[in-house]
């Protein structure tokens, strides 16, 4: 199966060894991996803020470098929502590229979600075995698009614990230029979120598909000093697959 | 009432800094009502239900015009009195035309959100009437004068010590009283007002058009008190809060309560079909209904936003939002607060007056799931978002920022580019700088530290 990775910006910036492990999961699990070149960024920022011009002409770019693969996997939830369901809002009005945007919408996944949906894996290997894990839900991915099961499955098959988290499903508070516009309440929900977990001594690990989210909560554990690694979702599936 | 929706910034840094206690009120309240609401909807087929409410509701709005003549026609035929105010001073003429007529000393009120987006309190004041909020809650806040901090919990931002602190110096309650022995001392309070009282005000929560009949949910005891026990009856209630038929009312009235509380029904539901008939030996002599627009007509004609409409009032957006949870309502700077205010808000009053309304929010869509009627709160805060860029409201610098970025992001080199230059940066640079984004992120946030080398990189040189 011919996969095209979207590896978004801020991966591709902040978390590479997201990348790296989903190129070696996906050809682990027979599928050869293209990496489309003139791909940049989602659009996400612009659309988020309210600038929808030039949120549309990010996502013609996109739409244009994706345009000939099978499937778009991205290892990130609310980047897939962005292709998946805002593409097609954003072009309602223009009928041609609404018609691109829904063929995009189409074949575009999240990791996770792909594995399991589309390969129809579900046990991926025996790698997490005794590991400790906080799962943390990015929005868009758990309410836009409805994952929920999916990287929760791969992970406790592969034998990890998934920690009893009140707040697992709860917003961390980044939301992309709310984190920056309104940094004291974002912060303060994150440390609502974070203060719901259990001891950290009883975490290994916290995970999301999120690098946004992952950059917020990670960048908060630190200036709290609580001691929690925070690691891409790529990364520990492909761990799982060892 | 005054609006500083604009400070909602500055209010909110200012409410976690400096009143740590209403994150923790609003927060453990917020909590209790959401898991209240997700059971009580389990027991239901809500997804069914909401999709019916969202039609039904459709329906009334689309046909408004014809829903409100109906209406004024049942209602008086059921000898009600009908007004129409445009906006809030043609409906603070109407009430102070109405107390007028009928010698009107004293006023209790029950509690409506409607009364205070019209400042009725401050007009009645003004003419000497004393007035009585006979909400558990609405009589707190009115002691303390406040506004309420949230649809159906008022005093939601105060905690216990704060209430009974407030008793002690006003009523000499002792310091360490029960809550049960705070609410009985309300009580004997406020149950000299309703027996002294020449007025009741209430708000609305259904208007039947077929029956007239004026629907009204309630816990306490009070709505059903305030409206029946004085002379006179007046109801404020939005153009928008019609239902069409009787028959329609069984699963609002369901709805509503599930959402706002958990419970199956409220503990007091009042049907008012008009004053006192000949023979009845109670109910008031007078009953008026004021139907008020005051800006939802031109919500209603907003393509775009007129889905805000289909609003109940039931907060269980607020409930549900972790933005909200942080502050409680009076950051937000009007009587509507959280998810629904955010978006109500910019259309009652303006862009202009609103405008840090809309990014008030993550848009982590929870108030969207926990919405009775569907109301697609995150997408109608993109549009206001997007609204504010059209009409020029947004910040320069930022305008001009995503101009670059969208430049960067469709031009592979340029991203390049910004990739490679992100790397030349000193360290110190992402961690203690000035530029006011990556400033705003750093305090309270460790530094970004970006990867040693993007993915991109990786994967040209082969190492992947
Ligand atoms: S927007 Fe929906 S959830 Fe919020 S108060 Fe209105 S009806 Fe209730």
């Amino acid at each position: 199966m011919k996969v095209a990775l979207f590896i978004t910006c801020l991966a591709d910036q902040f978390f590479a060894e997201a990348g790296v492990a989903a190129v070696r999961l996906l050809r682990h699990l027979g599928c050869t991996v293209e990496f489309p070149e003139g791909q940049t960024c989602c659009g996400q920022p612009a659309y988020n803020a309210g600038y929808w011009a030039e949120a549309r002409q990010v996502a013609e770019h996109t739409l244009g470098v994706l345009e000939r693969a099978d499937y778009v996997v991205l290892p990130s939830g609310s980047c897939t929502t962005m292709l998946r369901t805002f593409y097609p809002e954003l072009f309602r009005e223009q009928p041609r590229r609404f018609a691109q945007a829904e063929a995009l919408s189409q074949k575009t996944y999240e990791l996770a979600e792909f594995i399991v949906k589309v390969l129809g894996v579900s046990h991926l290997g025996q790698g997490l075995k005794g590991r400790r894990i906080a799962y943390h839900h990015g929005c868009h991915a758990l309410r836009e698009l409805g994952i929920k099961q999916e990287p929760l499955t791969l992970l406790r098959n592969a034998g990890a614990e998934i920690v009893d988290w009140a707040a697992a499903e709860e917003c961390c508070g980044f939301g992309g230029l709310f984190s920056v516009k309104l940094p004291e309440v974002a912060l303060s929900m994150a440390d609502r979120k974070l203060s719901t977990l259990p001891p950290t001594s009883q975490i290994d690990f916290l995970t999301s598909a999120d690098g946004g989210c992952m950059l917020h909560l990670s960048g908060r554990i630190e200036n709290r000093g609580l001691g929690l690694p925070v690691r891409p979702l790529a990364s520990v599936l492909w761990e799982a697959a060892q | 009432m005054k609006v500083a929706a604009n400070q909602y910034p500055q209010e909110a840094a200012r409410v976690l800094r400096e009143e740590p206690q209403v994150r923790e009120s609003v927060t453990g309240a917020t909590l209790n009502f959401d898991s209240k609401r997700r059971q009580a909807y389990a027991e239901v087929d809500a997804e069914t239900w909401r999709h019916w409410a969202e039609s039904v509701k459709n329906h009334v709005l689309s046909n408004l015009d014809r829903y409100l003549l109906e209406a004024e026609a049942s209602l008086q035929k059921n000898g009600v009195q009908v007004h129409w105010a445009e906006d809030a001073d043609d409906a603070r003429r109407i009430v102070a035309d109405i107390a007028r007529a009928g010698q009107v000393r004293k006023v209790v009120k029950a509690k409506t959100m409607v009364s205070e987006e019209l400042a009725i309190n401050p007009m009645l004041e003004g003419m000497g009437v004393e007035v009585l909020e006979t909400d558990l809650g609405e009589y707190i806040i009115q002691l303390l004068q406040q506004p309420p901090s949230h649809i159906v919990g008022p005093a939601i931002h105060l905690n216990l010590a704060q209430i009974r602190q407030l008793f002690h110096e006003r009523f000499q309650t002792p310091p360490d009283a029960s809550p049960e022995h705070l609410a009985a001392v309300a009580r004997q309070l406020l149950r000299e007002g309703f027996l002294k009282a020449d007025m009741g005000i209430s708000g609305g929560n259904f208007v039947v058009a077929e029956t007239g009949t004026l629907a009204l949910i309630e816990n306490e005891g009070n709505i059903r008190l305030s409206t029946s026990a004085p002379r006179i009856h007046v109801a404020l209630v939005g153009i928008e809060k019609l239902l069409p038929r009787f028959t329609d009312l069984a699963v609002f009235l369901s709805l509503t309560a599930r959402a706002a509380t958990g419970q199956r029904l409220g503990t007091f539901v009042s049907l008012i079909q008009g004053p006192r008939q000949p023979g009845e030996p109670d109910g008031p002599e007078e009953v008026h209904v004021v139907f008020v627009d005051n800006g939802r007509s031109s919500v209603l004609a907003d393509p775009e936003a007129w889905e805000t409409l289909r609003c109940l009032r039931c907060a269980a957006c607020l409930n549900a939002c972790p933005v909200y949870r942080q502050t409680g309502g009076h950051a937000y700077g009007y009587v509507y607060s959280g998810p629904i205010g955010a978006i109500l808000s910019p259309g009652l009053l303006g862009l202009e007056e609103t405008k840090p309304l809309p990014y008030a929010s993550s848009l982590c869509g929870a108030c969207f799931q926990a919405c009775p009627v569907r109301i697609p709160i995150p997408k109608l805060l993109l549009t206001w978002r997007n609204r504010a860029v059209q009409e020029g409201l947004s910040p320069r610098l930022e305008a001009a920022a995503i101009k670059g970025y969208a430049l960067a992001m469709t031009q592979p080199w340029a991203y390049r580019l910004a990739s490679k230059a992100l790397r030349l940066l000193p360290e110190k640079a992402l961690d203690n700088t000035v530029v006011p984004v990556i400033k705003a992120w750093t305090e309270g946030r460790a530094g970004l530290k970006p990867s040693p080398k993007s993915f991109r990189q990786m994967w040209e040189d082969g190492e992947v």
